[in-house]
């Protein structure tokens, strides 16, 4: 029962993609025009796209909503075949959401780079990694599906280095490409053992490589080649996902690209990730065994609490969004892991539950995470620095972004009522419930990442309020920041559009859960209509035994009708009192300055303390005086931090490659007759091992 | 019609009981002091008097200043909505359950330590950054202490989590609970602002937490927080008492129930503020570095219990 409806919109919506390329490209001389079409290419896409998939999932089904070709095939055995199941539904409306809202947002944003850079080829690529984003989770056989992928990658890194007159941009393009391309190698690695297990390689293979031949393959696969595949999946989806330890890049790439871009990056792309490993472990591998629950669900809670606690040592805003977004893919993974482990005890309805949650999240952290970028690129478009130490006032400079930073802080800490704790809520529900039904010790873990995913939501908080609270309140600390100005309307627009989204996810979670019927049902088998346990009328409630019960709504209502009570204490006592604007209080010194007040680093210092075994922060203080040490003359201090995966892993790792390459230098001596030879030598090698 | 009258009463109870239950608390103090101390209605003169005066805002303030006060008070009585005090389902049940209890008091936390910088004094910065660090450290073991006894119940609701800790296979003994109790009491004093965490009678500067955020505050402004602060006291007093000793709490709406549940609530209530006091008067405050080593023995004692919950399922 193929409905024609999401087959054309979608169409629709790549044909507004390619015109916005196609459009970027060509008037790229004349920025305004350029805008106008390119980012207009990408609004039209992303508002087609959305309402195609948002139809499909509303329909409820288990079955693709939609399946077509691309194009015809001009290769043999490669078929660009496209489908849109529940599951990759779900994630096309995320890109095609943060689509239209980063459309909006662009054409205030790259008024900054008319002039200076080439806006057409800007444009170009965002509409070519959304589209490429958009077929990643569209594609029905693995190789159109690294196809797109490789695409999509290719096109991050154009974006993550398109300032590239800067050293700093062009070390971070370079890590993304490089870890980029190693996570592919790996995809193409465990594509090729499930290719292998099909037992179709030797006859068609076009359909060999087809999803639908995939669905279920692990049951046929030898544990082994299983386990090898689990692995190498994980390693390559979880690279683009930023999974601790494999994240060094994130915070490198996403902060360097344009802002706009920086909300797709950690918006969409790294949503590829979390996509890849649902598809691959719920959709392919089979019913898992315990240790890749667990496995996930640590790697999970590492990165949540790691990332959170080098996000809290940043004082770069764009840097520190990015370390939040490894936290969050982290809460994300708590959720899948935990949804792996009841899979493996044969318990599909907490399996959905936690999957809703993780998904859930993952809607979550596209928006609030797009918002907050959004938020910091205003900034950086008015104070011109991504530095905190140089902010602060904003919020009278800068109202209607202030405003809007503040939703996205409240939302990405997991406080009623916004969306972050609607995820979170149901992650912890699902980890709760973990304790009773799975089995051995290993359920002691449950509980103690619940414990941490505390500990995240409490650090997050922390630091979003270091975040919004050093950038956006008190004086302003440096000239460009006092002399800010309110950006663009579109700019404000397209974050707007972002806090309704935010308001919507948050407050009516369980209209919005009517949308992940087809994801359970092709998933788990389980229709979570049919379960009550979760939407209890507006209520989101977690399961039949357990009757915990929240409405977001509920509690933003109840608080509106509680208002009154303090205004009519103040109408019965505070009738004479009067209001006066005063100083604030400077310990009768002659007024405050801003460089009284407390920094991004004052702010994290007490964390920096108690985690020092973890940070290990290198300090250096030079003072310089005349008479006595306490009348200093002048003082330097200089305190950095260095994340020990890369001065302890990463570095060494690097060290070891190039002097090994060094080594091989050796080889490639520049003598046309040792080349011949080694041609020759590698023959006769394959020649015997072919015997 | 009876759940708005519930939340009418509780809201009440929740509004009339708190400052009561901070006089008591300093009254007491100062008797096992030597001194005579405020009598025990202070509280409410010193909210009245506060209302009455004038404010004085910060020039440097935004609107999230003015917006602060109404959050925290907002927040936090509906985070006691949510707390089942002399009736076994809360009036707030369907609304929220232990987590979204966690969550609107971390929700006015964040308001406050954002109203303390606001202002762009050093010191409610410091104060600000010290209330965030230390409800981050003292988190993961109130959720773990509130998911051991989840655990019992299966469920995170509070209503669910008393009627557990009331069947018969409950003890007063059982290690879970009591483990989990020790680690939620370090929470509290925590939580509360209280010696040997923070001392809520100083105002020295290098020394105080919550008082700092609250410096430029005044008026109604700081009645309404100082009002926040001890119903957030009373609440989290009430999750010890209820949850961990839930004698005589009325299931039903009769007058009788209710009374007798409201006596057993109010006499449990000053037990555990005896032991507040006792604990502040023998204690020195801590310096701030070493209130992490404080808490994290809360979060093992939390571990602990856990541990003892699987060891005895």
């Amino acid at each position: 029962m193929l409905s024609k409806l999401p087959t054309l919109l979608l169409q629709a919506a790549f044909g507004a993609y390619a015109v916005g390329i196609v459009g970027g490209l060509l008037t790229s001389r004349r920025d305004r025009v350029a805008t106008a079409v390119g980012f207009g290419g990408s609004l039209v896409g992303g508002l087609l796209a959305a309402v195609a998939t948002v139809t499909a999932l509303a329909s409820g089904v288990a079955g693709p909503a939609a399946a077509f070709d691309l194009a015809p095939s001009l290769l043999p055995n490669l078929r660009l075949s496209l489908k849109l199941d529940p599951l990759g539904a779900f994630f096309v409306l995320i890109v095609s959401l943060l689509a239209v809202a980063v459309s909006i947002y662009s054409f205030g944003y790259v008024r900054g780079y008319y002039g200076r850079k080439n806006v057409g080829v800007l444009a170009a690529f965002c509409n070519l990694m959304l589209l490429a984003t958009t077929l990643v989770f569209a594609a029905a056989n693995a190789f159109f599906f690294l196809l797109a992928w490789e695409v999509m990658a290719l096109t991050a890194y154009c974006l993550v280095s398109f300032e590239h007159e800067k050293s700093e941009t062009r070390n971070a393009g370079v890590l993304f490409f490089v870890m980029s391309h190693i996570g592919t190698g790996c995809l193409i690695l465990g594509f090729l053992l499930l290719f292998q297990s099909t037992g179709l390689a030797g006859q068609d293979v076009a359909s060999a490589y087809s999803f639908d031949n995939f669905h279920f393959l692990g049951e046929r696969m030898p544990p082994g080649r299983r386990d090898a595949a689990f692995v190498l999946f994980l390693v390559g989806f979880g690279i683009k996902a930023g999974i601790v330890p494999l994240h060094i890049w994130l915070p490198e790439a996403h902060p360097v690209a344009p802002s706009n871009a920086s909300a797709l990056l950690s918006g969409v792309l790294i949503k590829t990730g979390i996509y890849g490993l649902t598809r691959v472990l719920f959709d392919f591998l089979g019913t898992p065994p315990n240790w890749w629950g667990v496995t996930v669900l640590t790697i999970g809670t590492v990165s949540a609490v790691l990332g959170v606690l080098y996000a809290l040592m940043e004082h770069d805003l764009k840097r520190l969004l990015a370390y939040h977004s490894i936290e969050n893919i982290g809460i994300i993974l708590m959720g899948l892991g935990a949804s792996l482990m009841f899979l493996h005890t044969g318990n599909p309805l907490l399996a959905t539950l936690a999957l809703i949650a993780g998904l859930y999240h993952t809607i979550n952290h596209a928006v609030f995470k797009a918002l907050l970028f959004l938020g910091a690129g205003a900034v950086h478009q008015a104070t011109h620095t991504r530095n905190m130490e140089e902010m602060g006032g904003l919020i009278k400079r800068m109202p209607w972004t202030a405003f809007c930073f503040l939703v996205g802080a409240v939302a990405i800490s997991a406080l009623p009522p916004l969306n972050g704790f609607v995820s979170e809520w149901l992650t912890y529900q699902s980890l709760l419930q973990g304790f009773g039904s799975t089995e051995s010790l290993v359920r002691i873990l449950f509980p103690l990442s619940g414990a941490m995913l505390a500990l995240t939501g409490a650090l997050a908080a922390a630091c979003f309020v270091k975040a919004f609270g050093i950038t956006f309140l008190a004086q302003p600390r440096s000239a460009p920041a006092a002399g800010a100005r309110e950006v663009a309307p579109s700019m404000i627009l397209g974050m707007g559009l972002l806090v309704a989204a935010c308001l919507f996810l948050g407050l009516f979670p369980t209209t919005f859960l009517r949308l992940f019927r087809g994801i359970g049902l092709q998933i788990t088998g389980v229709d979570i209509f049919n379960q009550t346990a979760l939407l209890q009328g507006g209520l989101l409630g977690s399961l039949p035994d357990s009757s915990a019960t929240v409405s977001t709504l509920g509690m933003a209502l109840t608080g509106l009708c509680l208002l009154p009570a303090p205004l009519v204490l103040w109408l019965w006592f505070s009738r004479g009192a009067r209001t006066r604007i005063g100083p604030t209080w400077d310990c009768g010194l002659r007024g405050l300055t801003p460089s009284m007040e407390y920094t991004a680093t004052g702010f994290s210092k007490p964390i920096r303390m108690i985690f020092k075994a973890l940070f290990r922060p290198r300090r250096e203080v030079q003072r310089e005086y005349d008479y006595s040490p306490y009348f200093a003359k002048t003082l330097r201090f200089e305190s950095h931090i260095e994340e020990a995966f890369v001065s302890r892993v990463y570095r060494p790792l690097n060290r070891t490659i190039l002097r090994l390459s060094r080594r091989m230098r050796a080889l490639q001596a520049g003598s046309l007759q040792a080349y011949l030879i080694y041609i020759f030598v590698t023959l006769i090698l394959l020649l015997l091992f072919a015997l | 019609m009876k759940a708005i009258a519930g939340v009418f009463f509780q809201t009440l109870l929740l509004l009339l009981l708190a400052p009561l239950l901070s006089g008591c608390i300093r009254n007491w103090k100062a008797k096992l002091q030597n001194r005579r101390g405020p009598r025990v209605w202070q509280p409410y003169l010193d909210l009245a008097k506060f209302m009455r005066k004038d404010m004085v805002i910060s020039e440097h303030a935004s609107w999230v200043f003015h917006a602060m006060p109404y959050v925290l008070f907002l927040s936090t009585l509906l985070a006691g909505l949510m707390m089942p005090l002399i009736t076994a389902a809360a009036p707030l049940r369907l609304f929220g359950d232990a987590l979204a209890f966690i969550g609107l008091l971390a929700l006015g936390r964040f308001f406050l330590a954002l109203g303390g910088l606001d202002p762009a004094s050093a010191f409610g910065g410091m104060g600000s950054s010290r209330e965030m660090t230390l409800a981050a450290i003292a988190e993961p073991a109130l959720l773990l202490a509130i998911f051991t006894v989840a655990i019992t119940s299966g469920s995170t609701d509070f209503s669910q989590m008393l009627g557990a800790a009331q069947t018969p296979a409950w003890r007063l003994l059982n290690p879970a609970h009591l483990l989990a109790f020790s680690a939620l009491f370090i929470v509290l004093l925590a939580e509360t602002g209280r010696i040997p965490v923070d001392n809520p009678a100083t105002h020295l500067e290098l020394t105080m937490i919550h008082e700092a955020m609250l410096l430029e505050y005044s008026g109604r402004y700081l009645a309404l927080i100082e009002w926040s602060a001890s119903i957030k006291q009373l609440v989290l007093m009430a999750l010890l008492v209820n949850i961990f000793f839930p004698v005589g709490i009325a299931v039903g709406l009769e007058p009788a129930a209710l009374g007798w549940s409201m006596a057993c609530f109010l006499g449990k209530l000053l037990l555990l503020a005896g032991a507040v006091v006792l604990v502040e008067t023998t204690n020195a405050k801590m310096r701030l570095f070493r209130v992490p080593d404080l808490l994290s023995a809360a979060f093992v004692l939390a571990a602990l219990a856990l541990l003892s919950t699987f060891l005895f399922h």
